[in-house]
């Protein structure tokens, strides 16, 4: 009845409007850089872009794709990427399965959850972590990048919840017909729980494409930046000590509309899984912050 | 229980219990069953050993006046030196002061907007508005500071960036440098920090409301209650438990301003005000080589923080009766 109202519709109408704004104003700034990457160098150099582009043309878009470090680095980031998400998800499913069992059946299950938890709670910080990786002599390599990172603890208890709402006779059913553990897991609870890890695994891909701290320190050579690392270092803090640029790649640097297409190619990939994570992000989001 | 149903059974063996099985023979029993779990744990817990705890290990250098080529072993023992440094600097007592005004800022408003965000949404009656909403204002939590950093840098640049254009023409007032003076700097971090995050936190509130039983609506519409009083006595009531969880979870942040988002917006200018512990201690280990200083400040911020994650998930457990797992 309330909604009949004459005040609660025009509250209404003014409320929309507001939210409409407000909602817009979280995607200017990302069209605005769109446009200044299609703009022409002259007008992208004086800004006078607004949100769509003045001289419209794709030579930033040339530039940055024909510039090898540009090239070199997003390699390194779509290798990190699949690597370390792969590793990752077999990781905390293996583990996120194990832990799934009742505490009468598993003994073990509260001390390994106590030692993997306490990490999210605890760590040794920056200075002791980067001496290990040394030590490790992983500077340069590709597993500093995946290995130290591997074992989500958030996700392995997002996972470790899900396939503890399985209902049990599933698996009483599997170990009737003469299945194990290792083939119950592989049989049963992978496809049951399918459109979870799908989610978990795409938010572990967002992840390893956006992380870039790892690869500024345990990176000595910035041939191997992965993407969004190269991105941090020379388009947006605009530190060309640790990187060797041929004159042509400095000049295109400072152009207003290549750094605008560097960022929008960097952060391409996350806009196109972003449908496919929405569809399914606020269930997952829930089932953790509820549970059961 | 349906696990016992996963046992192998004792076939043919008459019923002959064991009066008191040892603990030993227990555990061998039970091993013998739960092998593959161990094994299929292994990977996991080598990793989280090795790269988690073994670190924590290194931690020790807090109290040596750590030389690389001495390492841990042979570097000299300075007890507390470092302990006592980080509260006579004046660089870093400025560091924690900065860190906890910043991230004070960012708890306040990081709970409160999106709770009004969520109140406001759920009023919005038309479904597929109300969809296109929640898509725009989720997208920016999934972007990274450093793409929104460079955004940023751009978007709000004194020599002709868009918000600066916007503001000149609309107020006439002179451009600001928000990245460059202090105070405008600590407004820029708390703003862009809420703006990318108070979508994506409003959706536990979301769900919240939704899980609201629709026959208190109905009964509070019947008894003549206005929608403004629905909200105030049964809306936000029923939000309150994960307010209470999400308000004290906060807690554990309370030396966390952000590090990656004051990295890639901050420079030399405003160190003053815009310099954290984390952006601190990476300066003083990895670019001045002050390892043992660091590592202290960063062992200062750890010990804080834990105990502050113990103590905010006892009481939302206790308030809200919340459990990780």
């Amino acid at each position: 009845m309330y909604h009949k109202s004459k005040g609660y519709k025009v509250f209404n109408v003014i409320n929309s409007i507001c939210l409409i704004l407000l909602s817009l104003l979280c995607i200017l700034p990302m069209i605005h850089i769109l446009a200044v990457s299609f703009s022409g160098r002259g007008p992208a150099n004086a800004n006078i872009i607004g949100l769509w582009p003045i001289d419209f043309t794709f030579e930033s878009y040339e530039k940055t794709l024909n510039s090898p470090n540009f090239i070199r680095s997003l390699w390194v980031a779509v290798y990190r990427t699949v690597l370390g998400t792969a590793i990752g998800m077999a990781l905390i499913i293996a583990a996120g399965y194990a832990l799934s069992k009742e505490y009468s059946y598993f003994k073990g299950r509260s001390v390994y959850i106590w030692v993997f938890v306490f990490t999210m709670m605890f760590n040794g910080g920056l200075v002791p972590t980067y001496l290990l990786i040394s030590n490790l002599h992983l500077i340069n390599t590709i597993w500093a990048l995946v290995l130290p990172g591997a074992v989500g603890v958030f996700n392995m208890i997002l996972i470790m919840n899900f396939f503890k709402a399985i209902p049990r006779e599933l698996e009483e059913a599997a170990y009737l017909d003469g299945a194990g553990l290792f083939k119950t897991l592989w049989k049963v609870y992978l496809p049951v729980s399918m459109p979870a890890i799908a989610t978990i695994g795409l938010f572990t891909l967002v992840w390893h494409w956006n992380s870039w701290f790892d690869g500024l320190i345990y990176m000595t050579d910035s041939k191997k930046y992965p993407l969004a690392t190269y991105l941090q270092t020379i388009v947006v803090q605009q530190d060309f000590s640790k990187i060797s640029l041929d004159p042509k790649d400095l000049e295109n640097l400072s152009q207003r509309s290549v750094k605008a297409a560097q960022i929008f190619i960097t952060a391409f990939p996350i806009l196109i899984v972003y449908p496919f994570l929405q569809k399914y992000f606020v269930g997952g989001i829930v089932m953790g912050a509820v549970k059961e | 229980m349906s696990v016992v149903l996963l046992e192998k059974k004792d076939e043919g063996i008459p019923v002959q219990i064991p009066v008191q099985q040892s603990r030993l023979d227990r555990f061998k029993k039970g091993f013998k069953r739960t092998w593959p779990l161990h094994v299929l744990i292994l990977p996991a817990f080598i990793l989280t050993i090795l790269f988690h705890y073994v670190p924590m290990l290194g931690l020790v250098i807090a109290f040596q006046d750590y030389k690389p080529w001495l390492g841990f072993f042979k570097s000299e023992w300075v007890g507390l030196t470092h302990f006592r440094n980080l509260f006579m600097f004046e660089d870093s007592v400025n560091v924690i002061w900065n860190t906890l005004i910043i991230s004070v800022l960012k708890i306040s408003f990081g709970v409160s907007v999106p709770v009004v965000f969520a109140l406001l949404l759920n009023e919005v009656r038309n479904i597929g508005l109300k969809r296109s909403i929640q898509t725009l204002v989720y997208l920016p939590h999934f972007l990274s500071w450093v793409i929104l950093g460079g955004i940023l840098i751009d978007v709000l640049s004194i020599n002709g960036g868009l918000v600066n254009r916007v503001i000149t023409s609309l107020f006439g007032i002179d451009p600001i440098f928000f990245l460059g003076t202090g105070n405008w700097f600590r407004t820029t971090l708390v703003v862009s920090d809420i703006w990318k995050e108070f979508g994506f936190s409003a959706i536990v509130y979301l769900a919240a409301i939704a899980g609201i039983n629709p026959s208190l609506y109905e009964a509070a519409e019947v008894d003549g209650a206005t929608r403004w009083k629905q909200i105030l006595h049964i809306t936000i009531p029923g939000m309150l438990p994960i307010i209470v969880v999400v308000g004290t979870l906060q807690l554990g942040n309370i030396l966390n301003a952000g590090f990656d988002q004051v990295f890639n917006l901050y420079n030399p200018l405003v160190y003053r005000e815009g310099d954290i512990i984390d952006t601190f201690v990476y300066r003083n280990a990895l670019l001045e080589g002050n390892f043992s200083f660091a590592t202290a400040i960063g062992l200062f911020k750890s010990v804080i923080s834990f105990g502050m994650v113990v103590y905010s998930y006892r009481l939302a457990y206790k308030y809200a009766n919340y459990r990780v797992w």
